[in-house]
C-alpha cells in the first residue's frame, strides 16, 4: 500500500472546499452549464442519461480494506447500492444527485480518495498491472513510478487544458498486463546492457473511432529522466495537438500526422531544453516515495502446502483455483482474481455488501489490500497458500468466486446504452446474454482463453478494438446494430482486430459469437491452441464464412 | 471587463490599438501581433510602454529579441478549455526569462487562477465582477503544489525531504 501523508490529506480537502463552492455556483444559477461542465469534469463528473455519474480514481489499482469499506459507504448512502469497476481501474457510481456530491466527495477524501482528473483534457489516473508488486515477473514495482508521475500531473497548471484527455500507463514486466499500447504515452521497464533499469516510452495509442497501437519514440529513457521526459512530451502535445475538432484531438493523431520517428525528434529538442532541470529525479526524490509503499512482512511458506492439497479433492474448489489463482512472487502464496463477471449479471458492477465482505476478506488473508484490473476483475494480491480454501468459500458466499477469469465469459463491457448519454446501443445485456450461452463450464473452460470486449459506441470504452472478439454497437435506423471484429489483442503484441463483415442486429449477436466459437473449434491444430493463434494461423475467412454462411 | 493586477482590481493603463490605426504619440499601447512584428523597430523606440497581444498559436520564441523593451505580454484564452497560453507563459518567464508583465485574457474565470499565477501571469482580464472580486480569496484556495514552475512557490516533494531529513535539492534552477 502506498501511505498517504498530510499532504495529500490537505489538498484533497481543499479540493472539496473548492468544489463544495462551484456546486453552490451553479445552483444559484452563477455558473453556467458550460462553464460548470468542466470544473464538474475535473473532479470526475459526468452528466448521464438518467443522472450524474461520479467516477473516482483508483490510482494504479491499488485499494485499501478501509478504501473500499468507505466506496461501499458511498454506494450505501448516495446511490443505489452499487459501483461500476471500470477499464481505467476507476470506480463509477451512477445515480448520484448534483446537491449530494459535495458530501460524497468529503465521505470519500476522508479516505484518500477523490474523482480528481477522471475526466476532462488533462492527465488521467495511471494505470499499471493489477499484479504490480507482487507478480514473479517483474523488474520492480512500477507504481512507485505511477505515483511520482501521479503527484506530479496531479493539478498541472501548464497541462490540465489539453486539446484532449491524456492517459498513461505503466509497466515493469515483460508480460504486459496493463494494455500499454493502447495508451496515449506508456512506459514499460527493461533492463539496458549495463543492467540498468530504465524506460521504453511509447505515445500515440488509443482506441476510439480513430485506433492506433501506441509508436515507440524512446527505446531507453533513464529513470532520472521520466518526469522531464513526459513534461516535454505533454508541452509539445498542448501547443500542436488539434483543437479544431474532437475527433482528431487526441495525441495519438499528433503523432500519425508527423510519424513517430518525427515526433520522437521534436520531444528530443524540448526535452534537451529540461532534462536536467529542476524536474530531473533525485535519488532521494525517488526513494522518499519508494518508502512509503508499504509491503507485507511475509512469512516464510512452501509452495502447495496440504491444506491447499487436501482442498484439491473438492472439484468445485479445483476448478476455481485453477481458473483463478495465479503464482506469487512469493513462495507459499497466490494471487487470487475476484470475477466480477458473475453469469448472466452485469459486467463490472459489485454492491456496497460485496465490497465491505471483500474488504474484510482482504484484511483477514491478503495484508487489506485489493487491486482493480483493467479487464473489470478485483485481485487479493496476497493470499497465503494454506488459506486459499477459506477464501473460496469466503469469495464464493458472495458471488465473486466464478471460475471464468479470461475465459469468453469474462467480457469486458462499457455501460452502453443502459447509462451512457453517448452510446448508440446496449453493451451489458449483450454481454449478459453471451455469458449465458457459455456458461457451460466445461464448455468455457475448451474454449480456453478467448477476450471478449463489447462497446456500445465509437468511443470504445469497451476496448472492442483489442478484444479477441470484439463487438461495437451502431445504430442503423434507430435499431441497434453490432460490428465484430476477430483477432484484436492488447497485450506486448499489441493489435487491432480484423472487421469480420457486415453488421449484425443485436438478435443474431450471440449466434454470431456462438459461430466464431464452433469455428474456432473445428479449425484449430491442437486443444491449446488459443483462438488468437487460431486466427493468426488462418486468418479471417473462414472464421467470416462460418459466421456469414447462414446469414 | 476589470483588471487584476498586483491581486486587485486595477485601471488598465494600456490602450488597445488596432492594427491599422495610427500608433499615439503619448501613453502605454497594446498591439496587436502582427502590427507589432511588423512595427517593431518603430515601436521599440517609443519612450512610453509598449505591449503586444500574442495569440495562442504563434511561437513565442519570436518575442525573444523584444523582451527586455516589452511592458506587457497579453496571451490568449479564447475559451477557457484551450490552454495552449499556460505553455508560453511559463516559456516567457521561465525559458525566456521575461519580467514584465503577464496579462491573461479571453475566458479568464475565477477557476483558473491558481493555474495561470503558477505559470507566470501577473495581471488579469477578469470577465466576471464577482470573479474580479474574488481573486484575493481564490488565489489562496490550494497550500499544496506538486509542479517546481517559476512561481517558486515548495514543492511537496521539496517539503517531504526536508521532513523527512534528506538534504534539500531546492538549489536547483527550476527550467521549462
Amino acid at each position: 500500500m502506498y501511505l498517504y501523508d498530510e499532504f495529500d490529506r490537505t489538498l484533497l480537502t481543499e479540493r472539496v472546499s473548492e468544489f463544495r463552492g462551484q456546486v453552490a455556483r451553479r445552483l444559484s444559477g452563477e455558473l453556467t452549464e458550460d462553464e460548470f461542465k468542466s470544473l464538474r469534469l475535473m473532479n470526475g463528473v459526468y452528466l448521464q442519461l438518467h443522472a450524474y455519474m461520479l467516477r473516482i480514481a483508483i490510482p494504479y489499482g491499488t485499494l485499501s480494506a478501509v478504501q473500499m469499506r468507505r466506496l461501499a459507504h458511498v454506494a450505501r448512502k448516495y446511490d443505489r447500492g452499487y459501483g461500476h469497476f471500470t477499464t481505467r481501474q476507476n470506480i463509477q457510481f451512477n445515480w448520484i444527485k448534483l446537491a449530494q456530491l459535495p458530501d460524497a466527495m468529503a465521505d470519500l477524501a476522508d479516505a484518500g480518495l477523490h474523482g480528481m482528473q477522471t475526466s476532462g483534457n488533462c492527465v488521467r489516473n495511471i494505470t499499471t498491472d493489477q499484479w504490480a508488486g507482487v507478480a514473479p515477473d517483474e523488474i520492480e514495482d512500477p507504481r512507485v513510478w505511477a505515483e511520482l508521475i501521479r503527484q506530479h500531473v496531479t493539478l498541472h497548471p501548464e497541462f490540465s487544458f489539453l486539446p484532449r484527455k491524456f492517459k498513461i500507463a505503466v509497466g515493469a514486466s515483460d508480460h504486459d498486463r496493463a494494455a500499454l499500447r493502447i495508451h496515449d504515452l506508456a512506459l514499460r521497464m527493461h533492463k539496458n546492457g549495463a543492467g540498468e533499469a530504465g524506460f521504453e516510452v511509447m505515445v500515440g495509442g488509443g482506441l476510439g473511432r480513430t485506433p492506433f497501437i501506441a509508436k515507440t519514440i524512446k527505446q531507453f529513457l533513464p529513470v532520472r529522466d521520466v518526469l522531464t521526459y513526459i513534461e516535454a512530451v505533454l508541452r509539445l502535445y498542448n501547443q500542436y495537438g488539434r483543437r479544431d475538432n474532437i475527433y482528431k484531438a487526441r495525441i495519438k493523431i499528433l503523432v500519425h500526422d508527423k510519424g513517430g520517428e518525427q515526433f520522437g525528434k521534436e520531444v528530443d529538442a524540448e526535452w534537451q531544453n529540461i532534462k536536467d532541470g529542476s524536474l530531473a529525479l533525485d535519488k532521494d526524490v525517488i526513494a522518499d516515495i519508494a518508502t512509503r509503499f508499504q509491503y507485507p512482512d511475509y512469512e516464510k511458506l512452501l509452495d502447495n502446502p496440504p491444506e491447499l492439497k487436501a482442498a484439491q479433492a473438492d472439484a468445485r474448489f479445483a476448478t476455481w483455483h485453477a481458473n483463478s489463482v495465479s503464482r506469487h512472487k512469493q513462495s507459499g502464496y497466490a494471487i487470487v482474481t475476484l470475477s466480477l463477471k458473475p453469469i448472466g449479471k452485469p459486467t463490472g458492477d459489485c454492491t456496497a455488501d460485496q465490497m465491505d465482505k471483500i474488504a474484510d476478506i482482504a484484511d483477514r488473508y491478503s495484508y487489506s489490500e485489493i487491486r482493480v484490473g483493467h479487464e473489470q476483475n478485483l485481485v487479493l494480491p496476497q493470499v497465503a497458500q494454506r488459506d486459499l480454501p477459506e477464501v473460496f468459500k469466503a469469495l464464493d458466499a458472495i458471488g465473486v468466486a466464478t471460475p471464468n477469469v479470461n475465459q469468453i465469459s469474462d467480457i469486458i463491457a462499457c455501460p452502453g446504452l443502459d447509462y451512457c448519454s453517448l452510446a448508440n446501443a446496449r453493451a451489458i445485456p449483450v454481454a449478459q446474454e453471451i455469458s449465458k450461452r457459455f456458461a457451460e463450464p466445461n464448455l468455457a473452460k475448451s474454449l480456453n482463453r478467448l477476450h471478449v470486449n463489447i462497446s456500445g459506441c465509437i468511443n470504445a470504452c469497451g476496448h472492442h478494438h483489442v478484444g479477441h472478439i470484439g463487438i461495437l454497437g451502431v445504430e442503423k435506423n434507430g435499431e441497434e446494430f453490432y460490428q465484430i471484429s476477430i483477432g484484436g489483442k492488447a497485450d506486448e503484441n499489441a493489435q487491432l482486430g480484423t472487421l469480420l463483415g457486415p453488421a449484425v442486429p443485436y438478435d443474431d449477436v450471440v449466434d454470431a459469437v456462438e459461430d466464431l466459437a464452433e469455428a474456432y473449434l473445428a479449425l484449430r491444430e491442437r486443444p491449446d491452441e488459443l483462438f488468437i493463434d487460431t486466427f493468426k494461423r488462418v486468418g479471417v475467412e473462414p472464421f467470416k464464412e462460418r459466421v456469414y454462411a447462414t446469414r | 471587463m476589470p483588471l487584476v493586477k498586483g491581486s486587485r482590481i486595477a485601471a488598465d493603463t494600456f490602450t488597445r490599438v488596432e492594427d491599422d490605426a495610427p500608433i499615439p504619440e503619448q501613453g502605454a499601447v497594446l498591439v496587436p501581433a502582427a502590427r507589432f512584428l511588423a512595427d517593431a523597430a518603430e515601436l521599440m523606440q517609443r519612450a512610453a510602454p509598449v505591449g503586444v497581444i500574442w495569440p495562442n498559436n504563434m511561437d513565442v520564441s519570436e518575442l525573444v529579441p523584444y523582451l527586455d523593451k516589452l511592458a506587457l505580454v497579453a496571451l490568449v484564452f479564447p475559451i477557457f478549455r484551450d490552454g495552449r497560453a499556460y505553455s508560453q507563459a511559463r516559456l516567457l518567464r521561465e525559458r525566456y526569462a521575461y519580467r514584465g508583465e503577464m496579462r491573461a485574457t479571453g475566458q479568464i474565470l475565477r477557476d483558473q487562477f491558481v493555474f495561470y499565477l503558477r505559470a507566470g501571469f501577473d495581471a488579469f482580464d477578469v470577465v466576471k465582477n464577482a470573479d474580479a472580486a474574488a481573486f484575493e480569496e481564490t488565489a489562496k484556495r490550494y497550500s499544496v503544489f506538486f509542479q517546481p514552475t517559476g512561481d517558486g512557490r515548495l514543492t511537496v516533494a521539496r517539503s517531504r525531504l526536508k521532513l523527512h531529513g534528506h538534504r534539500d535539492p531546492a538549489a536547483k534552477r527550476v527550467t521549462v
